[in-house]
C-alpha cells in the first residue's frame, strides 16, 4: 500500500514532543480517508518505535548527529524520505522544526502548504483546512487539491491521546547520507534551558505577566505582587525579549512548560505558542483588557480589568 | 557584508478585521497596514551588525499600502538603501509563495550575504517567508532565529527549538534567517528623522514581472471565530475582583 | 540623582584649616572654618564650557547658560518637591560635566512653566528640554514608555495607541445627537475638538458626553471630526517630538480646511496651548477656547436644576492658567454651581503645582518614579485634601485618570475627581453628585 500519511517526528532531544501524536491521531485519520499508510519519521533511532504504534510504518533516518539540530541537515533528510516514499499529504507542526520545514520542502516538491491548521479532514480527493490567521482574530476555511500537500498545524489544536497507541509499526532505516553531506549547515550545539536560579516549573502557584505589562518599569508592579504571593514570576515571551525577565521565567512553547495548580496571567493575550506552555494548568485566571483576547478561551477565571488596576489590590489583599 | 531585510506591510491587529464581500479576503479598503513587527526585529538585527561591523543594509518590500512609511522608517534607522517591488496588486493579498518568488527575484540580481526577515507574518497561511525563500534561492535557511553571530564568513544562528532549547548551527553564507527576537528592542527614529530621510533619500522602485504559479491553499471562507465563551468573567471594582481572586487562591491552600 | 527622589545630605566643604594670602600684598588671613564654598576645591576649572555650548548651539537651548543662580526656582518646581531639580540645578550639574543629552533627568521636567515665571533671566525650561529631548530622540536615547507613546501617536493619532475609528464612540453615551462633520459638513458655529483623553479614557468619556449634554441645552451649534481628528500633540511636542508634532499639524490643518467653523473648543490645555501658540507660529491661526472659557461666557444662559451641595477645590491645569493665563473661567463656573462652596488649595493660580502629566510626564509614570519619592499627582492630591474638599475639580483631561488614581494611593478615597463639565451636568440635571 502507498503511504497516504508521513507524520515528521520533530523530536530533536529527549521525548517525542506532544505535537508528534497529536499529528498521528489525526495521520491515521487521514490515511484511513486517503486508503493509504500512516508513516512517520524520526531522526536517528529511538529504539522506541513502540510508542509510535498507531503508525504503519516507522522510517528512521539514519547518520544524523543526534547532540545537534540545523534547518538545512533536517530537510535534506526529511527532503530525502519524502522523495523516496511520495507520501500523499506530510504533516508538521507549526513549531520551529515545521517551521523550519514546511516552507522549504513544499517549496521543494512544487506542493502547496497549509499553515497554522487546528484542523484538517479529508474530504473526497481534497483536504480541508482550517487555520489560524491574524492572531486568531480570523479563521480560514480552505481547499488543497493537488498532491503532495504539506500541512502545518499549531500545537495543542488536536487531541493528543489518539496518536499514543502502543504497537509495532514496521521499522525502515533510510540511510540519508549523501544529501546530509551536500547540506550547506551542520548542528553544532543544543543548549539546554538555563535553570539558574528560579524553578517556575515545580511552582504551585505563577503570577504571569505579558507584554500588557507595557514597559520594564512597570513590571516592578506584579513583582511585587508575587513576592506577596511567595510565588514566582513567570512571564510571555515579548517580556523576555526585551530583557524584562531573565530566560528562564518564559513560559511557553520556547519556554517552560508549566502546570501549576494556579496560573494568574496578566497582559497575556493568549497566543498559541503561550498557551502550549500552560493550557494545563489546573486553574487559570485571566486579566486581560481585551474580551476577545484567545487567552480567555482557555481560562477558567477572566476578568477585563486593567492590570494596572488590579494588580495593586490583589498586592494589597494578599500582602495585608 | 551585505544584508538584505526583506519587510513588509501587514493588516493592523489593533483594529477590527472585517471580511471582504465573496468571504475570501479581509477587506482591505478598510484596514490599516503597519509594519510586520518580526521584521522589525529583523532590520534591528541587521542594524546591530552593521552598528559593530561595517556591514551594509538594503530593506526590500513589495509594494503595499504606506509601505513607504516603513522604507523611509528603516532609512531613519540607518538602512542605507530601500528597495520597493512592484509589478503586482499593490492592494491584494499577496500569499507568502508569491511574495518570495518576487523577492527571490529581486535578490537573483543582488550580491548578499544575508538575508533577514521576521519568523512570520500573522496572514502566513502558506508558510512562512525564510524557509520558502532558502529553497527557492537554494540557499541555506533557518527559522525562529534568536542569536546572529557572523564572524568573517561564517554565520552562527541560535534558533528556538521547544522546551527552552536552543539550537546552535552553522550556515554556510549566503543564508536566510527568520528572526524571532532581535539582541535589542528596536531602536527609535524619531518622526523628524524619517522626514530627513524623506527629503534626502529615495526609495528605489524595482518591477518584478513574474508569471506566479505556485500551488496553494484555496480560501473558501474567512470567518471569526466563534466564541466558545469558556471562562467564568469575574465582574466588579478591581478591589471585588481581587477579592474573588484571592478566595480562589485560597481555596486551594496557595495564598 | 537620588534613587527614590529623597534630598540629598548636604556635603561639608568648608576647609577646618585655611589660610587666604594676598597675592599683591602677601598679607594673610585666618579664615579656617569660615562658612565660604570659595575656599573649596574649584571644581569647575575641572570643566569645560563645552556641555552649555552644545545646549545653547540649539534652537530654544540659549538661555540655560544665562543661570546666575539665585535659586528662585527651585522652592516653586514641583519636581524638586519630591526628588532634586529646578533649572538652577540642571545649570549646576551640567557646569559640573552632566551630559544632559543621556541623563534621566532631561525627562523629569514637566515643562510647568512655574520656574520661568520667578526667574530673573528668563531661563526658559519649556523650550530648552525639549530642544535637547529632540537630539536625544534622534539619537534614539528615549525612555521606552516614551518611545512607544510616540509610535501609537504616529501611527494611530493618538497617544493611546486606540482605534482611530472608534475616536467618536463616546458619543453614544451622550444621549444627545453629536454631528460628525464628515456625515454632516454644513458650517457650524463651534468645532468640538475632542482630543485624545475625552475620545478613549473611560472617565475622559463621560466628561465628553457631559460637555456635549450642556452644549446641547445651551442650543449651541456644535460638530466633531469624529474619526477625522487626530491629537494635536502639544505634550508629545514638548516631549521632544517635535518633528512629529509637525506631521500632526499638517494633517490636523488638512482636516481643518474642508469644514467651515468659527471657532475651535478644546477641554485639552495642551491642545488650546498649541492652537494659540504654536499653530500661529506656523502660519495657522484659529481662534481657539479652552471649553471653560466657552462655558464661562455663557454662564448667565446655564439653568440649574438642582444643586451641588459639596466642598470644592480646584486645580489650576499649568497650561490653561501660568501657560495661557487663563484663571478665572473655570473658577467663573464653578461659582455659579449652586451649592459650590469654592476652596482654595494654598498653591493655587499662578503657582499651582504640576500634576506631573504635562511634557510628556502623563507617559513616564514607571520612568520617573524610580527618581522621585512620590508622584506629583499624588502630592498634589494630598493637598487637595487638606482643603477639608469634597470633590477635587480639574479642567484638563489628563487630570481625572492621574488624580483618582493618586487619590487611591495616598488614602484619599473620599475626594472625588470630577470634571467641571461633569459637575455643571449634574446640577443642571439635578442629579446627585454622589452617584
Ligand atoms: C516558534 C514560536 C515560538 C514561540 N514561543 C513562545 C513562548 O514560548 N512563549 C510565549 O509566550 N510566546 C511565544 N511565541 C510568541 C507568541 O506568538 C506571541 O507573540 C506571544 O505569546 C504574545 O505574548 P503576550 O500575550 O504577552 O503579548 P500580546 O499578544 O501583545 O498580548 C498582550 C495582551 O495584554 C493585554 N493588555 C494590554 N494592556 C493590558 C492591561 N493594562 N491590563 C490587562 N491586559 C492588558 C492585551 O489586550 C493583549 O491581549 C512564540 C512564537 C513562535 C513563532
Ligand atoms: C552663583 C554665583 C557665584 C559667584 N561666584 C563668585 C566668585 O567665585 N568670585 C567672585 O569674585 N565673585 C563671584 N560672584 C559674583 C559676586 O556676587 C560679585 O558680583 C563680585 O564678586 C563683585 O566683584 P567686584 O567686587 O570686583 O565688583 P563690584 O561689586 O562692582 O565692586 C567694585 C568695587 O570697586 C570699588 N572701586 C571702584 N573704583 C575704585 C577705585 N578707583 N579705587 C578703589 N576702589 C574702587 C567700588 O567702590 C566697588 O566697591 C558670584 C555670583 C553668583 C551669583
Ligand atoms: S518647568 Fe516646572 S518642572 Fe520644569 S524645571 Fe521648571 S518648575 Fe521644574
Ligand atoms: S531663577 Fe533663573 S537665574 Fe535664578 S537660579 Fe533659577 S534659573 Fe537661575
Amino acid at each position: 500500500m502507498a503511504i497516504a500519511v508521513l507524520v515528521v517526528g520533530e523530536r530533536v532531544a529527549g521525548e517525542s514532543p506532544d505535537v508528534t501524536f497529536e499529528l498521528l491521531g489525526r495521520g491515521r485519520e487521514l490515511a484511513d480517508a486517503l486508503s493509504g499508510e500512516l508513516a512517520v519519521v524520526v531522526v536517528n533511532d529511538l529504539d522506541e518505535g513502540a510508542q509510535f504504534g498507531i503508525a504503519d510504518v516507522l522510517y528512521v533516518v539514519d547518520g544524523m548527529d543526534s547532540a545537534s539540530y540545523s534547518a538545512p541537515q533536517w530537510e535534506a533528510a526529511i527532503g530525502a524520505v519524502i522523495q523516496r516514499v511520495s507520501p500523499q499529504v506530510v504533516l508538521v507542526s507549526t513549531g520551529t522544526v515545521g517551521i523550519d520545514l514546511a516552507g522549504a520542502l513544499a517549496t521543494k516538491f512544487n506542493a502547496p502548504l497549509a499553515s497554522y491548521v487546528i484542523d484538517v479532514t479529508a474530504q473526497g480527493d481534497k483536504l480541508v483546512v482550517t487555520s489560524q490567521l491574524y492572531g486568531g482574530k480570523l479563521l480560514s476555511e480552505g481547499e488543497i487539491d493537488a498532491f503532495p500537500a504539506f500541512v502545518s498545524v499549531l500545537p495543542g489544536s488536536l487531541p493528543v491521546e489518539k496518536g499514543r497507541a502502543q504497537g509495532s509499526p514496521r521499522v525502515e532505516h533510510i540511510d540519508a547520507g549523501d544529501q546530509l553531506r551536500l547540506s550547506k549547515g551542520r548542528g553544532t550545539e543544543l543548549r539546554e534551558p538555563d535553570t539558574s536560579g528560579v524553578d517556575i516549573t515545580s511552582a504551585a502557584l505563577l503570577v504571569s505577566v505579558g507584554r500588557g505589562i507595557g514597559s520594564k518599569e512597570n513590571l516592578e508592579l506584579v513583582a511585587e505582587l508575587a513576592e506577596a504571593m511567595k510565588a514566582p514570576l513567570s512571564a510571555s515571551r515579548p517580556v523576555i525579549d526585551q530583557g524584562w525577565l531573565p530566560k528562564p521565567h518564559q513560559v511557553g512553547k520556547s519556554g517552560k512548560k508549566v502546570k501549576p495548580t494556579v496560573y494568574l496571567a496578566f497582559g497575556i493575550s493568549g497566543a498559541p505558542e503561550h498557551l502550549e506552555g500552560m493550557r494545563s494548568a489546573e486553574t487559570i485566571i485571566a486579566c486581560n483588557t481585551d474580551p476577545s483576547a484567545p487567552i480567555f478561551e482557555v481560562a477558567h477565571y477572566g476578568t477585563t480589568l486593567d492590570l494596572f488596576d488590579l494588580v495593586p489590590e490583589l498586592t494589597d489583599i494578599v500582602g495585608g | 557584508m551585505h544584508i538584505v531585510v526583506a519587510m513588509r506591510q501587514l493588516a493592523d491587529l489593533v483594529e477590527e478585521l472585517e471580511v471582504n464581500g465573496d468571504g475570501t479576503d479581509i477587506d482591505r479598503d478598510f484596514v490599516k497596514f503597519v509594519s510586520n513587527e518580526w521584521d522589525e526585529a529583523a532590520l534591528e538585527e541587521a542594524l546591530t551588525i552593521k552598528d559593530e561591523s561595517a556591514a551594509s543594509v538594503t530593506v526590500v518590500a513589495l509594494d503595499e499600502p504606506d509601505v513607504d512609511q516603513t522604507l523611509y522608517a528603516a532609512l531613519a534607522k540607518g538602512a542605507d538603501r530601500a528597495v520597493k517591488l512592484t509589478g503586482h496588486d499593490p492592494s491584494a493579498w499577496v500569499r507568502t509563495r508569491e511574495r518570495a518568488q518576487r523577492i527571490a527575484s529581486f535578490l537573483a540580481h543582488e550580491e548578499f550575504d544575508l538575508v533577514l526577515t521576521g519568523v512570520q507574518a500573522a496572514d502566513d497561511l502558506d508558510g512562512q517567508l525564510a524557509g520558502i525563500l532558502g529553497s527557492t534561492l537554494d540557499i541555506p535557511h533557518a527559522a525562529v532565529v534568536v542569536g546572529v553571530e557572523l564572524t568573517g564568513s561564517s554565520l552562527r544562528v541560535a534558533q528556538e527549538l521547544g522546551g527552552g532549547l536552543v539550537g546552535v548551527s552553522e550556515l554556510e553564507l549566503p543564508a536566510v534567517l527568520g528572526v524571532q527576537a532581535a539582541r535589542q528592542a528596536p531602536r527609535y527614529a524619531s518622526i523628524t528623522r524619517i522626514r530627513q530621510a524623506m527629503q534626502t533619500q529615495k526609495i528605489e522602485e524595482q518591477e518584478v514581472s513574474l508569471e506566479v504559479t505556485t500551488p496553494q491553499v484555496t480560501v473558501r471562507r474567512l470567518y471569526p471565530p466563534e466564541k466558545q465563551g469558556g471562562a467564568t468573567m469575574l465582574t466588579g471594582s478591581a478591589k471585588d475582583v481581587a477579592t474573588e481572586i484571592v478566595n480562589i487562591l485560597r481555596s486551594k491552600g496557595l495564598v | 540623582m537620588p534613587v527614590g527622589g529623597n534630598k540629598q545630605a548636604p556635603v561639608i566643604t568648608e576647609l577646618e584649616e585655611a589660610i587666604v594670602v594676598s597675592p599683591l600684598s602677601g598679607r594673610e588671613w585666618d579664615v579656617s572654618g569660615a562658612t565660604s564654598r570659595m575656599l573649596e576645591s574649584r571644581v569647575l576649572t575641572d570643566y569645560g564650557s563645552a556641555g552649555f555650548a552644545r545646549i545653547a548651539a540649539l534652537e530654544g537651548g540659549e538661555s540655560l547658560e544665562y543661570c546666575y543662580g539665585c535659586g528662585k526656582c527651585v522652592p516653586v518646581c514641583p519636581v524638586d518637591l519630591v526628588s532634586e531639580y529646578g533649572p538652577r540645578k540642571i545649570h549646576r550639574r551640567v557646569q559640573t560635566g552632566l551630559d544632559l543629552f543621556r541623563s534621566d533627568e532631561l525627562w523629569m521636567c514637566t515643562t510647568c512653566g512655574n520656574c520661568l515665571r520667578v526667574c530673573p533671566k528668563q531661563v526658559n525650561m519649556i523650550e530648552v528640554m525639549p530642544a535637547v529631548r529632540e537630539v536625544a530622540m534622534a539619537d534614539g536615547t528615549i525612555p521606552e514608555e516614551l518611545q512607544q507613546v510616540m509610535e501609537k501617536t504616529f501611527r494611530y493619532g493618538n497617544a493611546l495607541g486606540e482605534n482611530p475609528r472608534r475616536r467618536h464612540a463616546w458619543t453614544k453615551g451622550a444621549d444627545v445627537e453629536v454631528r460628525v462633520l464628515a456625515n454632516d459638513p454644513r458650517p457650524v458655529d463651534v468645532l468640538f475638538y475632542v482630543e485624545d483623553y475625552w475620545s478613549y479614557h473611560p472617565r475622559g468619556q463621560q466628561a465628553a458626553q457631559a460637555f456635549a449634554r450642556i452644549l446641547t441645552s445651551l442650543d449651541v451649534d456644535f460638530a466633531i471630526l469624529g474619526s477625522e481628528e487626530k491629537t494635536l500633540g502639544d505634550s508629545q511636542r514638548l516631549a521632544g517630538e517635535k518633528g512629529l508634532f509637525e506631521s500632526l499639524m499638517e494633517q490636523v490643518v488638512e482636516v481643518l480646511s474642508k469644514y467651515q467653523f468659527n471657532r475651535i473648543v478644546t477641554p485639552d490645555p495642551h491642545g488650546f496651548n498649541a492652537l494659540r501658540k504654536i499653530y500661529p507660529k506656523y502660519g495657522h491661526d484659529y481662534e481657539a477656547m479652552h471649553y471653560s472659557q466657552l462655558l464661562a461666557s455663557m454662564i448667565d444662559r446655564i439653568e440649574f436644576q438642582g444643586t451641588l451641595d459639596a466642598k470644592v477645590t480646584f486645580h489650576d491645569p499649568c497650561y490653561l492658567g501660568r501657560h495661557n493665563g487663563e484663571y478665572e473661567a473655570p473658577r467663573k463656573l464653578l461659582e455659579a454651581i449652586p451649592g459650590v462652596e469654592l476652596l482654595e488649595m494654598g498653591r493655587c493660580r499662578e503657582n499651582s503645582y504640576c500634576c506631573g502629566g504635562g511634557g510628556g510626564g502623563m507617559w513616564l509614570d514607571g520612568f520617573n518614579s524610580n527618581h522621585a519619592s512620590e508622584r506629583l499627582s499624588e502630592r498634589r492630591v494630598r493637598e487637595a485634601a487638606e482643603t477639608g474638599a469634597d470633590i477635587l475639580a480639574v479642567a484638563c483631561p489628563y487630570e481625572v485618570s492621574r488624580f483618582e488614581d493618586a487619590a487611591k494611593s495616598t488614602g484619599n478615597e473620599h475626594l472625588r475627581v470630577m470634571d467641571i463639565a461633569e459637575m455643571l451636568d449634574i446640577a443642571m440635571r439635578a442629579q446627585d453628585w454622589r452617584i
